[in-house]
């Protein structure tokens, strides 16, 4: 029984069928990605898991709860952070507040009324975004300005974020998109140290067959809404319905 | 106190500016030609304080989350209405009717903002307006037997006064604080100058300084960090497990809440309420003086309302005979040119200079009164090896 269990989902708009039959199973502590062409319904899924889209049919189970039905910052609670496409920070903040604000999520819940105490008196917080800050090596660009950062810090911030909520599960939506190949280095060796040195499932939206291939353990091919194959890296990339569907294609294009 | 240096800084000659307003906003002595711009009469400079704190909560609200609310004047309405009512049942003392004006205004708020903010942007804005416009059409017509109607609500010699009248304290209709008379004035000539001590102006200007206060701890609590967050992207904070709409429900709350204060400090200082005090364009000028001062500033809806209320009272005052002095030294021909180029941007044309002002400051000055006092301050720093420390103002808003 994995994390993450999806059964039967479907989704439709209006006539286009998203998501056709998708059964999912993402297990405990690796690394799982799920690849296909533009319009397999990728962001779809994804978009079912946390709340923001509420599937037609099916269900999706984490850690044995529901998440149908709940409101985003409910699955965020339950423990499932998620990366957007492009960066999703807190641009008119600094770097150290946006990494503050999901401590205070951590600890106080959704919602506090802490209107009294002075943001400087919560040194416990402040111990733990600094202590984040360090792991992402973003320590001296803690008064910076979080949107006059480079894209590529950008996404390290809101991957350490998302790390600072200690999720069970991190959702990445094509973490790399519109990335230099140097910050895309980077950004995989990032997850490949998270997936190491933390308690954590990853699971990745991903385009690019460079990253996906770098990390991950198990990868689930999605091509019109249903998916087609999952298994090893190694194996998808030998199977010859995966290259017909979505390998090909990208050999082609690089 | 719980404050840091420069906030602490900042209190205190916010305070020593009140304690001295009386000599401060009188700088002309009597009689002499610029008397007319002297505003240390006790009427406006309480009323500069008062709107300082309608302005201070109203930028808790937008300053901090973004969100416009073009209906605040309804809460200061309520506020008001509330007050005069402790008046007439309970006692002349202002401490129960400013106490009630603003639970009164806070119970309102959260009825308004629970429906209202369902909605967010131009639609919530129209949501507070349609309540606001609301509020003020029913003080009017339908609910005339508690507003008042068009006369509006005073004092009057057989209201009921139960506390008044059980401790035999006094019949008077004045509203006092335990004794003390809001209107008592202390005048102190010094050569050709007069300075006015009013009880009743420093009643509110210790009001609007425990709001001020607040206000600093809300800006610097995690609670106001939120609240930014809220503005700065809402998709992100409801991504990182926290639920946006209490957190603007309370800002809006607090906010409605300092509107009722202010409504029920207008109320002890001059003992009568009308319907046009809820009308859009009050809430409107509350929009104003936030902008104009810096909205997401401390300070900047303090120096907005205070000089919105010190133009609408003095610049509005200056008529054609007045000019007609000024411009006496000069050739008739230039004097009359002078008098005809200046004379529509004067008294009842005030709203002119004050809507040229304020297009003025949005356009060249986004972050209000207070960016312009940032900038002149790092022209005169320039000079100096430059330190750039982050100031701890927030971003204005667009």
């Amino acid at each position: 029984m994995g994390i993450l269990e999806v059964k039967n989902v479907g989704k439709r708009f209006g006539g286009l069928q998203a998501l056709g039959d998708v059964n999912l199973s993402i297990a405990e502590n690796t690394v799982h990605a799920i690849i296909g062409p533009n319009g397999a319904g990728k962001s779809t899924l994804l978009n079912c898991l946390v709340g923001k889209l509420i599937p037609d049919t099916g269900s999706v189970m984490f850690d044995g709860q529901s998440v149908l039905g709940r409101k985003p910052y409910e699955i965020n609670q339950m423990g499932i952070s998620r990366v957007f496409q492009t960066p999703e920070i807190f641009a008119d903040l600094s770097v150290m507040e946006n990494m503050m604000i999901p401590c205070f999520a951590k600890r106080d819940g959704a919602f506090q009324l802490n209107a009294i105490s002075s943001i400087p008196s919560q040194k416990d917080m402040i111990e733990r975004a600094e202590h984040m800050l360090d792991d992402m090596n973003m320590a001296d660009k803690r008064a910076m300005h979080a949107g006059s950062l480079s894209r590529g810090d950008k996404r390290r911030l809101e991957i350490g974020m998302c790390l600072s909520q200690e999720p069970r599960l991190l959702l990445l939506d094509e973490p790399t998109a519109g990335m230099a190949r140097a910050d895309t280095n980077n950004t995989i060796d990032l997850l490949k140290q998270i997936s190491e040195e933390r308690d954590i499932t990853i699971a990745i939206i991903e385009h690019d067959m460079h990253v996906v291939f770098s990390l991950a353990e198990r990868i689930t091919v999605l091509a019109q809404g249903t998916p087609l194959v999952e298994d090893t890296p190694d194996k998808i990339k030998g199977n010859p319905k995966v290259r017909e569907a979505y390998l090909g294609e990208t050999q082609d294009a690089a | 106190m719980g404050l840091n240096k420069k906030d602490f800084t900042l209190l205190l000659i916010v305070a020593i500016l009140c304690l001295f307003a009386p000599f401060i906003l009188n700088p002309f002595p009597e009689g002499s030609a610029l008397a007319q711009f002297n505003a240390g009469y006790p009427d406006l400079m309480q009323r500069l304080v008062i709107f300082g704190i309608f302005a201070i909560g109203f930028n808790i609200l937008f300053g901090l989350t973004g969100y416009l609310s073009f209906g605040h004047a309804a809460f200061l309405g309520v506020g008001s209405y509330a007050a005069i009512w402790m008046m007439k049942l309970l006692t002349m003392n202002v401490i129960p009717a400013i106490v009630v004006s603003v639970l009164v205004a806070g119970v309102f708020s959260l009825l308004v903002g629970w429906i209202s903010l369902r909605r967010s942007g131009i639609y919530f804005s129209i949501l507070t307006l349609a309540f606001a416009q609301m509020s003020y059409s029913l003080a009017y017509s339908v609910l005339t037997p508690i507003t008042g109607g068009e006369t509006g609500l005073q004092p009057k010699v057989d209201d009921p006064r139960i506390l008044d009248r059980v401790l035999e304290i006094s019949t008077s209709q004045r509203a006092n604080l335990f004794g003390l008379d809001m209107n008592t004035s202390h005048v102190v000539r010094l050569g050709d100058w007069a300075f006015t001590f009013n009880a009743g102006y420093y009643l509110a200007a210790i009001v609007m300084l425990v709001a001020f206060y607040i206000s600093i701890r809300i800006f610097r609590s995690p609670f106001g960090m939120m609240l930014r967050a809220v503005k700065s992207n809402q998709q992100r904070l409801n991504y990182t497990g926290l639920n946006s709409k209490p957190y603007t429900l309370a800002a809006f709350v607090i906010s409605g809440m300092y509107a009722g204060l202010a409504g029920g400090l207008l109320v002890a200082m001059d003992t009568q309420v009308g319907a046009e005090r809820m009308f859009w364009t009050a809430s409107g000028e509350v929009v104003l003086m936030t902008i104009l001062g810096g909205a997401g500033t401390l300070i900047g809806p303090v120096l907005g309302a205070g000089f919105i209320k010190y133009m609408e009272n003095i610049v509005s005052k200056i008529n054609k005979s007045i000019l007609e002095q000024w411009f006496a030294f000069m050739p008739d021909g230039i004097e009359d040119l002078l008098i005809t180029l200046v004379y529509p941007f004067i008294g009842k044309g005030w709203h002119l200079t004050l809507g040229i002002l304020f297009m003025l400051v949005v356009i060249f000055l986004p972050g209000g009164l207070v960016e312009g006092g940032q900038r002149v301050g790092r022209l005169f720093k320039r000079k100096k090896p430059a330190d750039d420390k982050p100031d701890g103002k927030t971003t204005p808003a667009e």
